[in-house]
């Protein structure tokens, strides 16, 4: 499976997000969010940081941002779709899944371990794991904290101890499908014993394989 | 106003033929604040007083008379402008520079030494590391948000700079004690500053310290050190390049904010109209050095530059006239050319501005174009501004005509230097004759009370406030002694550790120095690391009093006999003069970042949560004595007195050896400082939930050179003369020398000391 990494001006974590997937033997690739054309992707990631500096609110500009139209339509064709922090806050913005993220109940930036619940495995990030699975991987955000007023969103990792308020405790939330998710902690910093944690990997590996 | 020499001759108005810059592709200036226009500074230039503007500029009338000399007229103003901010304290170390000749600054693995915008050494592989440590002290007691934040992104400038990627961050803050409120506002500002601008930028902030003490109540500091690598051959210089290379401004619009925050902020005391002093402060937009630093990376990838300068202090006075001096050249700089923010600008202020986030690359004319696609690409603005030219002349146009018409290396090189008056403190024999050996009567209260002192407890509160883990190196992220960030695609990894204590150095400024030193070197030793270089950060009080260049003169001496028994090169530095709050001057403060590199690293590095129950635990160093001075304990007691317990470099050396060499077999270590063996210990057991049981000579001594080691029984092979073992790991109580104090409530102290501090 090829992957196309998304940058925006202003992420920071992309190549984080292509060493992680090269380390677990998958593919991918840095594409500029002018990019218009993604085919050859099998999927894509919109990895964390703070796209046009976050300017207006977190994710607002991105979704403006051409290569968007194509994740919109790989999306609609079923095909992965990660967003990860600022990239979950992207998709939110452009209507992929729903809700959007407001400051984090105690208005600081967290940037720590946290213990996670899989509670949903109907989910291209959580389809490899076991329903209940705790997983600790880093949270790292300031606006992490999910409001879905439809509550339509469906969680599929929680909070064991509720960090930022988000609501339902949810730390990824998925669209109907299961093919587009977005997640606040970094799975991508959870994938070698040697930084704390290798929990993440069960997570990027249920994205890269749908067996 | 300036009327002596009038207005150049005509005859140098000729025109400057130069490209045309792109326009933006488009600009979001949501996260730049606005200043309102009653904020405007009364800017010198421009006021109506009738001192002397050079006075006004914060010049004295000798330096006024050599900036004479030197152009052989009086200056012009847009001249005065770059004179006065060249040569202010800040930028031309003209009180110190006499001194730092004596740090030794050779090695075989020095690759750029001090006087580059950063130090660079060789890891080895191909690959270097860049590193450099700033003081934002003055802008951040002004405004302590913005102060911080572009404290921050000045340092990742110096080091991106030089071709590297900036991988890493640490801030070393020190505040007055946080039971004040404007000291806590300080503070919080500080952090959330170094957090904003950190966290967005997207470099980690993996460690650093903090310190509260009385002297720092009005003199807050701010420290800021950024690590990078880079592969040799992307190594870039602040060099013009010959004549012929074309100047291109890169980055942030030009504005007024920070106009002469290197000459009347940086390079004077403090007094109750400090506040007034806010205009000159600078305001960042991390997103603007994020693209930034994504353009000048793909520049050097792509070999498009000839040299690059940031702009920091000195703004464009200094990105042009340094790169011309070091390279010999001069240059044809066209104002009219430089993107600005606002209109109207006059040709001091384009000078002295102090606008952030901007580069001036120095290109070949054939690579122009080139450079500016990729501007556009990262959507940041270029300017192509001036022309390196052939001879020595720094030339600069406004509106079409001459103003500024110097000797570019004079800037630099001509700057004045001071060989001011020295004098032991009359007053030092008498605070060191005072015993400092009274015995510690209660060691629980004591302990609890020091895991409840903010500058000993957690700094949780601080360090999950920044992004600490960006680019998946950080082996040993903050709360440890030092860190110790992989290098992905190799064996190595570099450790770096900064250490400061400026009640050691208040009461012996050579042998304080000495040991943050070895202490550094420690740190970063018990990570498994060998010690490479040091940079220091040397924050002292006003220089013009003879007892602050003894201390300053003593610690630079410290700094250099440490580094000489350790055979370790000082890299780069900085000094922050002037900390001093109405005629009171800051304990003498340097601030030591010590370079070490770990190849191969330790397959399991010690960390402070791995002690398990039955491991015993060993201390190794010398012997500690009963002396106080200068320690955490006397902090407590109100007291600072005594005279240190000297270093030691043979002891130094061994136990340094003897740490890196055992971080690759055990798998706790700690280094005892603060609080001595007490809080160590205690600290080891908090973090790995267990408690411990020890008998030992003075819990509360900080004598240098020591460390603790638990490990499983009979697992390591340590030498008797140096290594004692002292007990085992297990219960849940910490159990010193028969007095028996519980993990939870150790825990607890220690967890809340800052947040409880903060809630005031």
């Amino acid at each position: 499976m090829r992957t196309a990494v998304v940058v925006f001006p202003g992420v920071n974590c992309e190549h984080d997000v292509v060493h992680a997937i090269e380390s677990l033997g998958g593919e991918a690739e840095l594409v500029w969010h002018r990019d218009t054309d993604l085919t050859g992707f099998d999927g894509v990631i919109l990895p964390g940081g703070f796209a046009h500096g976050d300017a207006l609110r977190t994710g607002a500009i991105a979704r403006l941002s051409p290569a968007m139209k194509e994740v919109a339509r790989m999306a609609t064709d079923g095909a992965p779709v990660l967003g990860i922090c600022n990239g979950w806050q992207i998709l939110c913005e452009s209507g992929l899944v729903p809700g959007a993220h407001i400051a984090n109940r105690d208005l600081s930036f967290i940037c720590r371990f946290e213990e996670l619940e899989v509670v949903d495995t109907n989910s291209v990030l959580t389809r490899g794991a076991e329903p209940g699975q705790r997983i600790r991987i880093p949270l790292n955000s300031y606006e992490g904290n999910w409001v879905d007023p439809s509550e339509t969103g469906r969680v599929v990792l929680r909070y064991v101890d509720d960090p930022n308020g988000s609501q339902g405790g949810a730390a990824a939330v998925s669209n109907a499908a299961g093919n587009v998710v977005g997640v606040m902690p970094h799975p991508e910093r959870a994938i070698d014993d040697l930084l704390g944690s290798s929990d993440g990997r069960v997570l990027l590996e249920s994205f890269l394989h749908d067996d | 106003m300036m009327t002596e020499g009038g207005r150049p001759p005509s005859d140098r108005h000729d025109s400057l033929s130069l490209p045309n810059a792109p326009g933006p592709v488009y600009r979001l200036s949501a996260a730049r604040k606005a200043i309102h226009p009653h904020d405007r500074p009364a800017h010198p230039i421009t006021s109506t007083t009738t001192e002397p503007t050079h006075r006004q500029l914060g010049m004295t009338d000798e330096e006024y008379q050599s900036v004479v000399d030197i152009l052989d007229r009086e200056p012009w103003p847009a001249e005065l402008a770059m004179y006065s901010v060249m040569w202010s304290e800040h930028c031309s170390y003209k009180s110190s520079r006499s001194h730092l000749g004596r740090f030794p600054t050779e090695a075989p693995w020095v690759v750029v030494g001090p006087g580059e915008n950063a130090g660079v050494v060789d890891i080895g592989d191909g690959w270097l590391a860049a590193i450099r440590i700033e003081s934002h002290n003055h802008p951040s007691f002004v405004e302590p948000y913005e102060g911080a934040a572009t404290g921050v992104g000045g340092i990742l400038r110096d080091v991106f700079t030089m071709g590297a990627r900036p991988i890493a961050l640490w801030d070393q803050i020190r505040f007055g004690p946080l039971d004040e409120p404007k000291n806590r506002y300080l503070f919080k500002g500080v952090v959330s500053g170094i957090a904003g601008y950190g966290n967005a930028v997207g470099v980690p902030t993996v460690g650093g310290e903090m310190e509260f003490d009385d002297c720092y109540t009005g003199n807050p500091l701010v420290n800021v050190m950024c690590l990078g690598i880079l592969r040799r051959d992307q190594l870039v210089l602040g060099t013009a390049g010959k004549p012929g290379s074309v100047a291109i401004l890169l980055g942030n619009a030009t504005g007024r904010d920070g106009i002469g925050g290197a000459s009347v902020l940086a390079s004077a005391s403090f007094d109750d109209e400090s506040g007034e002093k806010r205009p000159s402060v600078q305001v960042g937009d991390p997103f603007e050095e994020k693209k930034l630093i994504e353009a000048c990376l793909e520049l050097y990838d792509k070999g498009l530059v000839v040299g690059v300068q940031d702009l920091g202090a000195a703004g464009l006075s200094c990105a042009t006239s340094e790169p011309a001096g070091r390279a010999g050249v001069g240059m044809d700089v066209d104002l009219d050319a430089v993107h600005t923010r606002e209109t109207g600008m006059t040709a001091p202020e384009l000078l002295m501005s102090e606008s952030q986030e901007r580069m001036m690359a120095f290109v070949d004319p054939g690579h122009v174009d080139s450079v500016l696609a990729i501007a556009q690409k990262w959507e940041i603005d270029a300017s192509v501004v001036g022309e390196v030219t052939a001879g020595s002349t720094l030339t600069i146009r406004h509106d079409g005509e001459v103003v500024a018409s110097v000797p570019a290396a004079s800037l630099a090189d001509d700057a004045p230097r001071y060989d001011r008056p020295l004098q032991r403190p009359t007053w030092l024999d008498e605070i060191q004759e005072r015993s400092s050996n009274t015995p510690v009567d209660d060691l629980a209260s004591t302990l609890l009370a020091l895991l409840s002192d903010p500058g000993i407890g957690s700094s949780a509160w601080v360090h999950t406030q920044y992004d600490h883990m960006l680019f998946l190196n950080t082996v040993v992220g903050p709360g440890s002694d030092g860190n110790l960030l992989r290098i992905k695609g190799t064996e190595k990894a570099l450790a770096l550790s900064t250490d400061g204590n400026g009640r050691l150095c208040f009461l012996d400024p050579r042998e304080g120095s000495a040991r943050l030193v070895y202490e550094a070197a420690l740190n970063v030793a018990v990570t498994g690391a060998r010690p490479l270089a040091v940079v220091d950060n040397l924050n002292f009080g006003n220089p013009e009093k003879p007892e602050v260049m003894w201390q300053f003169r003593e610690s630079v001496e410290g700094i250099s006999e440490a580094c000489e028994a350790l055979g370790i090169p000082v890299v780069g530095g900085n000094v922050s003069f002037y900390n001093e709050t109405d005629g009171v001057d800051i304990n003498p403060t340097p601030v030591i970042g010590v370079l070490g590199l770990a190849d191969p690293m330790p397959a399991s590095p010690p960390r402070l949560d791995r002690a398990r129950p039955g491991m015993e635990i060993w201390e190794v160093g010398p012997a500690a004595t009963g002396n106080l001075a200068g320690t955490a304990v006397q902090r407590l007691n109100g007291k600072l007195e005594g005279l240190p317990t000297p270093s030691d470099s043979a002891a130094a050396l061994r136990v340094l050896e003897l740490a890196a060499r055992i971080a690759h077999e055990a798998p706790v270590m700690h280094d005892v400082s603060d609080g001595g063996l007490a809080v160590a210990l205690t600290e080891i057991c908090i973090a790995s939930g267990v408690g411990a049981m020890v008998e030992v000579g003075h819990p509360f001594s900080e004598d240098p050179h020591r460390f603790l080691v638990a490990a499983e029984v009979g697992s390591l092979d340590l030498p008797d003369d140096i290594a004692r073992r002292i007990g085992t790991v297990g219960g849940d109580i910490v159990e010193i020398n028969g007095v028996a104090v519980s993990l939870s409530e150790c825990s607890e102290r220690w967890g809340r000391a800052l947040p409880d501090a903060l809630a005031g």
